[in-house]
């Protein structure tokens, strides 16, 4: 016997201005089912929820209604409310007739049937509820980050010091990421590396920690505390247990190319150490540039003089399979190719070079020894521009959002060349200068004041050569003048931007991207390390430009968030999933492909059939992978397949009560 | 190739030798040009100065003629009729209702011929530079050209859809699949100042001189234009020292092409082109002296 | 009641992360629409069994709406496309029945458009008053 009990909400006046709620009763108390009719002001309240859980006891219901709010506010709530007096909180439903009736149709008249409606809708609907019950998965305590940079290296640290394993996987041959690539930080000019290599040692040496260089996530499939990850280890040609990083291959590999790390620089060798931190201290041969592999197969010279004989010519790509309960996700970001600005010599001009390659030449360890000499010629520029928001805050041909962190390092960049080049004299050419931040603003003006860097409000629209320097054509927009600067060099800040294959990073992994290509989170505010996968978090800037520490702060909220899910044993799963009927089952699996989850397996199952037995097989969900969408409902031709919450019959009935 | 071709008034005047050399290489390239009948003025330079209205409608009662030619559309060699005919192009395109506006204003249906094209444009574009290449039968060999386009032909970008309009590549590709050899240089899409050509003329000057000294710097031996304009005013308002040939993009395709100076109308340009072909052995021995 | 003041019913599947967030944003922003539809709630419009519209259509409904995330946004990455297809042969077979396809629509509309599912119904409301009420004769007859 279904003994369903109506509760209206006033909510203040919010319902009741534009609802003849005592018609609703009215009507509503006529429903089958329906025993009881109750109105209140405040059914959220505590009172409120109070009211609810009296009559349920005292009038013996066992279906709840609740019109009031929509349930995407107060679901939860009410849930609860039902749920602490031994009622099912599966056995209550929300007619929303708040912000898809009073708050719409603010006229009694019209609006009070719209109510009626709505309310019979849910009455039809919490008949045929049935009692749901949560499952519960265990957890993988286990995580995996994947990006090596700061982001990476502090989430991996912050996990692995809670006490959990972490499996830290980087694409290139060491960890340390972008800000290996600085030299000082803003704003207090601190040598990045000295303040990133003991991070970058203590997560080698951490027992917790497994360091992947030069490998790759493959493919990450299953689910909150419970993902397999395919990770590729990319062919190094070096045994990493047996090299002891002595530097012998690569002081007598004969073979020299551009460096990546130096963005093409500084030159290295075929089998090298990216730089001279790099952890895991070992070298990486590099098959492209290598003449045993290009040419001659003969040379060798680096596996002659290695004497622990690490040296493998013969390595192969290597496979390994994975579990784990959480992944943090940090794979950082690119820069901007200025070579789109044609006006900016489109990338031809030797020297106009781009913030990342300003900082490889004032790195003490880059490949000018700190030198800050021009790419051209190698002479030491006494005039240098720098140009701000190159690709930025330009919808025509770049990004239009603000890539956030140019501004500083524009200001840091003045101090150092000041310092560096006494006698040099700096002009940068900007839009705005935004210095929000802690000790940010203070820094800028340093840089103004005490470095004598000339601020120029505006945008550069020429560069071009004249004899060996450079003419800088801009507007003043504060003089409201044309002015031409002659440098020496010109130090574009381009565009902070995702990875190119960010997309393809997302879609691998699992989870949503925005347009640019930067992760998107659960939710701006309230979940900004969250991706909408339960499971995999966000740490720097791959989720949008972000200077260090915002990206330290990210890394470590992620790793809390990890460290949370792992403190706990299992996990409650919603319980609203897809239920097989086996006997209707026809074992058909047209629900498998549909399943963007992959969360329908096949089973086999023995009937009798008269005498004898029949083996067959039928589908069945995996509860913890289902996330309850429904698509297998659809696809299910036989009727077997159907969604708890949201079933066959009570939509059903739900039309029905509306079509009335 | 058949299109509607729009010579403009300079074509009659300043630029008679660049009309020459455009309808000689289009004739090379199987291009059949057809001269808008009663063509009028486009109004460059003055008009939209004054008047709205008039400016659109004097480049679109162009357009409304060649559109009832049945061609494939209109080509015009002059980079300031390009820019009108495309101002008034992208005004009509905007709004169909104008369309009916500037019909009773000029007494001629408008309806759309396409987007109007440069000759440049059509050349690189339409024809394209492999049949260019074939067509050459001297190659402009060691020739060091600096390709300039200016400001009209690329600006405003959404209304002339053309190139690049920072760091414009067409001119340099055509003058490449000549055989000669585009410099790389940073005042290709520069203004020359040409509106400023009689008011303002020491402004001119510097300007004119910029664009000439940044061609030299690049080691170019010669200016490419695709601009009555422009190749008047780098003629005109230079100072005594700059000596470098400014060609129409026609002039040497012509050259390349077999055409001679005359053919091409190189000799009435103001300055002496023709010693630099001649020393870079680009002149048949018949042709010596003609200049 | 004259054709046009006759308020057509429209049912209104809305998908919880996007459609039915839209329609509460319109509410919260108190953008006013026709009295004309009602909504019934689903996780994703890929959960829209076609036998839920035929249902409403044989019920007399003058309209049914369903509504989801715009393709590439769905919650559960591929629920979109499905419906997407599913409802093109679905408006082929209304045809067949004899209902006008008009009287159907799919629309994409996210949680943050919440004037867009005003407008949907304001537009959907217009038209099938346009449409007039259903015939009767041909409600009778496919009832069951």
């Amino acid at each position: 016997m279904k003994r369903v009990g109506v509760f209206l909400c006033w909510c203040g006046s919010n319902i009741s201005s534009a609802v003849d709620l005592d018609q609703v009763a009215e009507q509503t108390a006529l429903l089958p089912h329906v025993v009881h009719v109750e109105q209140y002001k405040y059914l959220c309240s505590d009172p409120g929820q109070e009211t609810v859980r009296k009559a349920i006891k005292e009038h013996a219901l066992n279906r709840v209604v609740i019109a009031a709010c929509s349930p995407r506010m107060h679901e939860r709530t009410f849930r609860r409310a039902v749920g602490s007096v031994g009622l099912n909180p599966h056995l209550m439903e929300i007619a929303n007739i708040r912000e898809q009736c009073s708050w719409v149709h603010p006229d009694k008249v019209t609006s009070t049937p719209v109510a009626v409606d709505l309310v019979r809708t849910a009455v039809a609907k919490a008949v045929k509820d049935i009692p749901l019950e949560p499952s519960y998965v265990g957890i993988e305590k286990r995580a995996l980050v994947v990006g090596g940079g700061i982001a990476g290296i502090q989430a991996a640290l912050d996990i692995a010091d809670s006490g959990y394993e972490v499996v830290l996987v980087e694409r290139e041959p060491t960890i340390g990421g972008r800000m290996a690539q600085l030299d000082k930080t803003f704003p207090t000019l601190d040598c990045s590396s000295c303040i990133l290599t003991p991070k970058m040692v203590e997560a080698g040496q951490d027992p917790r920690i497994r360091l992947l260089t030069y490998a790759e996530v493959e493919s990450l499939s299953g689910y909150i505390g419970n993902f397999e990850a395919r990770i590729r280890m990319k062919a190094r040609s070096v045994d990493l247990d047996r090299c002891t990083g002595c530097g012998d291959c690569w002081n007598k590999c004969p073979y020299r190319s551009p460096g990546e790390f130096d963005l093409g620089l500084g030159k290295r060798k075929a089998i090298y150490l990216p730089f001279p931190q790099a952890v895991p201290n070992k070298p990486v041969l590099d098959r492209a540039t290598c003449a045993y592999f290009q040419k001659d197969g003969k040379c060798q010279v680096c596996k002659k003089v290695c004497a622990p004989g690490a040296i493998d010519f013969e390595q192969q790509d290597e496979i390994l399979e994975e579990r784990f309960g959480a992944v943090v996700v940090a794979t950082g970001f690119d820069l901007w190719d200025h070579g789109r600005y044609g006006e900016y010599g489109a990338g031809q001009h030797p020297d106009v070079i781009s913030s990342l390659e300003f900082e490889r030449l004032v790195s003490a360890s880059g490949p000018t020894d700190g030198k800050i000499k021009r790419p051209s010629d190698g002479k030491l520029p006494e005039r240098v521009v720098f140009i701000q928001c190159v690709g930025s805050r330009d919808e025509a041909k770049g990004v239009p959002y603000c890539s956030k962190v140019c501004c500083m390092y524009t200001a840091k960049h003045a101090i150092l060349l000041k310092e560096k080049i006494p006698s040099s004299q700096s002009y940068v050419f900007y839009i705005d200068v935004r210095a929000a931040g802690k000790n940010y603003e203070e820094f800028y003006r340093r840089a103004t004041v005490e470095y004598g860097a000339q601020y120029i409000r505006g945008r550069v629209s020429r560069i071009y050569p004249r004899g060996d320097s450079l003419v800088v054509v801009g507007e003043d927009t504060l003089l409201g003048q044309k002015v031409e600067v002659e440098a020496d060099l010109v130090v574009l800040a381009t565009a902070v931007v995702s990875r190119s294959d960010a997309p393809q990073v997302a879609q691998k992994l699992g989870f949503s991207y925005d347009q640019h290509g930067f992760f998107t989170e659960a939710h701006p505010k309230l979940a900004p390390v969250e991706t909408n996968t339960a499971g995999i978090f966000l740490a720097g800037a791959c989720q949008g430009p972000k200077d260090i520490p915002d990206t330290v702060a990210q890394a470590g909220a992620a790793a809390a968030k990890v460290v949370r899910l792992f403190a706990k044993d299992q996990l409650e799963t919603e319980p609203t999933v897809a239920r097989v009927d086996r006997a209707r089952c026809a074992g058909c699996e047209w629900c498998r492909p549909i399943c963007p989850y992959k969360a329908i397996e096949m089973e086999a199952v023995t009937e009798r059939v008269g005498s004898g037995q029949v083996a067959r097989r039928v589908a069945k969900v995996n509860p913890s992978l289902c996330h309850g969408c429904g698509a297998c409902s659809v696809a299910c031709r036989s009727g077997a397949m159907n969604l708890l919450g949201f079933s066959n019959e009570q939509v059903w009935a739900e039309v029905e009560a509306l079509c009335l | 190739m058949k299109l509607a071709y729009y010579p403009g008034c300079s074509s009659h005047g300043s630029a008679a030798d660049y009309d020459r050399s455009a309808r000689a290489v289009a004739g090379a390239l199987a291009l059949e040009l057809v001269d808008v009948p009663e063509w009028n003025c486009c109004g460059a330079s003055s008009a939209h100065g004054a008047d709205h209205r008039l400016a659109m409608y004097l480049p679109g009662r162009n357009l409304a003629v060649a559109a009832g030619m049945g061609m494939g559309g209109v080509v015009t060699p002059c980079a300031a009729c390009y820019s009108r005919l495309n101002r008034a192009h992208h005004w009509l395109a905007e709004d169909r209702r104008r369309w009916l506006e500037l019909s009773a204003a000029v007494g001629v249906p408008y309806n759309d011929v396409g987007k109007p094209r440069s000759l440049l444009e059509v050349v690189v574009g339409d024809v394209g530079l492999e049949a260019v290449a074939a067509q050459v039968r001297r190659p402009l060999k060691g020739l060091k050209a600096a390709a300039y386009y200016g400001c009209l032909m690329l600006k405003p970008p959404e209304v002339a859809r053309f190139d690049d309009p920072e760091n414009p590549r067409s001119m340099d590709d055509l003058l490449q699949a000549l055989g000669a050899q585009p410099v790389r240089w940073g005042f290709k899409t520069e203004c020359c100042g040409a509106s400023l050509s009689v008011s303002r003329p020491e402004l001119v000057e510097k300007l004119v001189g910029d664009i000439l000294d940044n061609a030299s710097a690049a080691g170019a031996e010669c200016v490419v234009t695709a601009c009555p304009m422009c190749q008047a005013n780098l003629e005109q308002r230079r100072s005594e020292r700059h000596r470098l040939p400014v060609f129409y993009f026609t002039d040497l395709a012509g050259i390349a092409f077999g055409l001679s100076p005359r053919e091409l109308g190189i000799p009435m340009h103001l300055g002496e082109p023709l010693e630099l072909l001649r020393g870079k052995g680009l002149l048949a021995a018949g042709e010596e002296g003609q200049g | 009641m004259s054709v046009a003041e006759r308020e057509p019913k429209i049912v209104g599947f809305l998908c919880n992360w996007c459609s039915y967030a839209g329609a509460d944003l319109a509410g919260t922003s108190r953008t006013s629409y026709p009295t004309s539809v009602r909504v019934i709630r689903v996780p994703c419009s890929g959960r829209v069994n076609p036998q839920f519209v035929l249902r409403a259509f044989q019920l007399g409904a003058d309209g049914v709406l369903v509504a989801g995330c715009h393709p590439g946004d769905c919650h559960y990455s591929t629920g979109n496309y499905f419906t997407r297809r599913r409802f093109l042969l679905v408006k082929r077979f209304l045809d067949y029945l004899g209902i006008d396809q008009r009287r159907f629509r799919l629309r994409w509309i996210s949680a943050s458009e919440g004037p867009k599912f005003a407008e949907t119904i304001r537009e959907m409301t217009e038209e099938l008053r346009q449409l007039g009420p259903r015939d009767a004769a041909a409600v009778e007859a496919h009832a069951e």
